[in-house]
């Protein structure tokens, strides 16, 4: 491949520790999933009209009661 | 808008690698989780100009990377607090990077130039190849190529000036050494 020629100057080992530092670095904080706070907001922002569904719901009950 | 279901499971599967994004770029924990909400935020407001079928998560990084940018013009002056936040936002590291190393290669990784380091990492860490990438930062392919180029031949300098180090005594030293040696 050209672009692996090109990179021929430089250190290989350097390289692959480049490589191998930048993913761990990256899948750290992958691996730590979706934090609760943005769970939350997605489900938050996520059909305010669901939303508004329940509350009718809530009403008209408390209404026949 | 309520989301389909396969809209809400693909921006949750997301987020995982939107945060690695974000900490990567910023090197700040805090302001990496602000960015991500902020792109989140965005991102529902304007799910109709998501088109079904394209990848969901080149779309929200598109989100992310515009923001980080214009803040970063924003924050130009300011002093950058890179130091700590980022390592501490991270709950464990593997065993078998030490903490020097870690922190050799953030601070490298914070020396690039902001288009070398953003092309560096959706290229090789993110698993887009050069044609997401280059869609992802709106620029051509053969400039996302010289950007990972040119930021892995920086980095390389830059780790292979800290790794001479790690074999023996420091420039200083060594220079006092070689000093006295010929007298």
């Amino acid at each position: 491949m050209k672009e692996v020629k090109k990179q021929g100057g430089l250190n290989a080992e350097i390289q692959s520790r480049i490589g191998h530092q930048l993913r761990a670095m990256y899948d750290d904080v992958v691996r730590q999933g979706v934090p609760d706070r943005f769970a939350e907001l997605i489900r938050k922002l996520d059909g305010p009209e669901a939303a508004a569904a329940q509350i009718d719901e809530t009403a008209k009950n408390d209404g026949r009661d | 808008m309520p989301l389909t279901d396969s809209l809400r499971d693909d921006i949750l599967a997301s987020v995982p690698s939107l945060r690695a994004f974000a900490i990567s770029l910023s090197g700040n924990g805090d302001r990496a989780d602000d960015l991500v909400q902020e792109t989140l935020l965005r991102a529902m407001a304007n799910i109709d100009s998501f088109q079904p079928g394209t990848n969901m998560s080149a779309w929200l990084f598109t989100i992310l990377r515009n923001l980080f940018r214009s803040e970063y013009r924003k924050r130009r002056r300011e002093v950058e607090d890179t130091d700590g936040s980022y390592a501490e936002s991270l709950k464990s590291h593997p065993e078998q990077h030490s903490r020097v190393e870690f922190e050799e290669f953030r601070v490298a990784l914070s020396k690039l130039p902001s288009d070398q380091r953003e092309a560096l990492i959706l290229v090789g860490a993110s698993g887009f190849s050069y044609e997401e990438a280059a869609a992802i930062c709106d620029c051509a392919v053969g400039t996302i190529k010289s950007r990972v180029n040119r930021a892995r031949t920086r980095l390389s300098d830059l780790l292979s000036i800290d790794g001479a180090d790690d074999f023996g005594p420091d420039h200083t030293t060594r220079a006092i050494l070689s000093a006295g040696g010929r007298g």
